[in-house]
């Protein structure tokens, strides 16, 4: 019965196709409705692979920086990552804010990168593959800029932690913090 | 078969391309698009499709479960715990599996159901019916593997209980079950193995279920009348008469889910299992779930340790056999005046025996589990063969099509019927 009533139908829309049919629009509602069903099906599942609430909880670190002296620096965990804390010297801050913007690869001033002028907090993971660069520790490699070197694949990271020299795209990222207080941090 | 590409009718060139080299979309077509299907299906004939979206319902949830769950004993409770609170979605996934295990033995139930009243068992088609019987056990041993690893009170007393059945065995019994534990007890061990055989059980029954399927195209589908299909007539199309009718039971199997997920997720559960297990403290009334209750009734009906777990294996064994007890030529319990009565009386034993499982071990539901078991294995073993030699049944229709469209069909032959199977054709 239907079949035999789709053409009139068709000629009855204003602005039909030629050709189509009843059961063409009842095929696409079908197919419209399957493929929003099927969405909403699919997406609980793919929000199960977020990260879940307890995850989110533990993501961010508070860190004491009382020990760090002019000069030094560590290393603190944050979501599963080495975050740089360093307690730069008057000459490294010197020496990043000297260098002209268009020498740089990844554009940035110092005092963009940090809420207080000696303290560097940064993600300690190469913007080029993932590696951890050394420069930490006063015997590491510094690389040719007085700052971190890459060992995997010889990225020259600054006193600022942007990118110099090497196949790193952009400067070592620097995440969210905040100064709680003046001897604690806390970062994410 | 000849050598060379496959002769593809498929019109799409890049179809068409992959067709003429594995056919796939050919198969496709003839198996569920033009499969001639008995035309007088009723809703009883959907339960074999909701068991397969059933299926994988489990699988594609499960396979997210096992994201997030830890098979130890010191981190199993607490991470089903994480799951409902923490895991984005978490409660909505695992309450799905939950209940979907229900729904895949309420479905696959009245399928056997089906099969049990509509002879659905008998020659030709004895291979598909045994190999549904072993999905059936298959499904039994992942539900009670899958229901130990939440690790709660009911997991754990389960495991021991369930696990200790082969304690009856005599002489190599103990070392049975030792050997099933890992250990001298339900433990890490235990847990460990059931997670890995529970992951894995899910892929066998599919693999079984392809060839119940296979084994069906073979000899096509009973129907209602429990008669042959002679020709065209008596047939349909399987796409679009049956994709339709069966996504209609879909939509009310769908509605069914998520009244349960939704609105009483613990419903068909215990709560007991929401205490974490303790190997030293019992719980006082131990059942297990609902879908065992018939087979857990008979091994408690019996006052003998090995007697019980014979019977208990052998109340589902004995299906296995089925197509040879049942003497009868005739197929559908509608022709069958004398052995419908006593077939309902099986399917009252049968939730007699499901509510007494659920009952303390006392009487009068002892007393009530043996006769419900007697009337079981009565029914198998006396009453199916004898009936099929004594009972007269009543004259079956001359084909499907005269049952379906009476005199039209039996008067106007072949043209009407034909003319209604070519409409899809048509638009093809």
């Amino acid at each position: 019965m239907a079949d035999t009533m789709a053409p009139q139908m068709a000629q009855a829309a204003p602005g039909a196709h030629p050709g189509a049919t009843k059961r063409d629009f009842l095929k696409l509602t079908t197919a419209a409705f399957a493929a929003v069903g099927v969405a909403g099906i699919a997406w609980p599942f793919v929000a199960s692979m977020s990260p879940s609430r307890d995850v989110l909880a533990l993501a961010s670190t508070e860190v004491d920086i009382r020990p760090i002296a002019t000069g030094q620096a560590i290393t603190v965990m944050w979501r599963g990552k080495p975050v740089f804390v360093r307690n730069r010297t008057a000459e490294e801050v010197q020496e990043a804010r000297a260098v002209p913007l268009s020498e740089l690869k990844d554009p940035a001033t110092d005092q963009s990168r940090v809420q207080r002028d000696s303290w560097l907090v940064m993600v300690g993971v190469c913007t080029h593959l993932g590696c951890v660069p050394l420069g930490q520790k006063p015997t590491d490699a510094k690389g040719d800029f007085n700052g971190w070197f890459c060992p995997c694949h010889g990225s020259h990271y600054d006193t600022s932690g942007r990118i110099r020299r090497g196949p790193a795209p952009s400067n070592l990222a620097i995440p969210d913090y905040a100064f709680t207080n003046d001897t604690t941090i806390r970062i994410g | 078969m000849a050598i060379g590409l496959h002769d593809s009718q498929v019109s799409n060139p890049v179809l068409r391309w992959i067709d003429q080299r594995l056919p796939v979309v050919t198969m496709m077509q003839k198996e569920y698009g033009t499969f001639p299907t008995p035309r007088n299906f009723n809703y009883f004939w959907n339960f074999g499709a909701l068991a397969l979206i059933n299926l994988v319902i489990m699988i594609a949830t499960g396979i997210f479960l096992a994201m997030n769950y830890q098979p130890h004993t010191a981190h199993a409770f607490d991470s089903v715990e994480r799951i409902m609170r923490d895991v984005n979605f978490g409660w909505l996934i695992r309450y799905v599996h939950m209940n979907g295990a229900s729904m895949f033995f309420i479905v696959v139930y009245i399928h056997i159901y089906r099969g049990m009243y509509y002879g659905s068992y008998k020659k030709p088609r004895e291979l598909l019916w045994m190999l549904g019987v072993v999905i059936f056990l298959l499904m039994m041993a992942t539900a009670f593997m899958g229901y130990v690893l939440p690790w709660g009170q009911m997991s754990f007393w389960g495991a021991t209980v369930i696990t200790n059945l082969f304690s009856a065995f005599p002489i190599v019994g103990p070392e049975i079950v030792t050997w099933l534990w890992g250990g001298f007890s339900v433990d890490n061990p235990t847990l460990n193995r059931f997670f890995a055989l529970h992951y894995l059980l899910p892929f066998v029954i599919f693999g079984v279920v392809f060839l119940h399927v296979a084994a069906l195209h073979i000899t096509g589908s009973n129907n209602p009348l429990g008669i042959e299909p002679k020709g065209p007539q008596d047939t349909l199309p399987f796409h679009p008469y049956y994709t339709i009718k069966d996504s209609v039971g879909i939509v009310a199997y769908f509605a069914l889910f998520a009244l349960l997920v939704f609105f009483m997720p613990n419903y068909l559960g215990h709560p007991d299992n929401y205490i974490p297990a303790n190997p030293l403290v019992t719980p006082a009334h131990i059942v297990p779930e609902w879908y065992f209750l018939p087979f857990y009734a008979i091994l408690r009906a019996v006052p003998d340790k090995l007697g019980g777990v014979l019977l208990m294996f052998g109340s589902i064994l004995v299906w296995f056999v089925l197509p040879w007890l049942d003497t009868s030529k005739v197929r559908s319990m509608r022709f069958r005046p004398v052995a419908r009565i006593f077939f309902f009386l099986f399917i009252v034993s049968f939730f007699v025996l499901m509510w007494a499982g659920g009952k303390p071990a006392e009487q009068p539901y002892v007393i009530i589990s043996q006769l419900a078991t007697a009337y079981y294995f009565l029914w198998f073993l006396v009453l199916l063969p004898v009936l099929g030699k004594l009972e007269k049944p009543l004259p079956l229709p001359e084909s499907i099509a005269a049952a379906v469209l009476g005199t039209k069909a039996v008067l106007g032959g072949g043209p009407i019927p034909q003319a209604v199977a070519a409409k899809p054709m048509e638009k093809a």
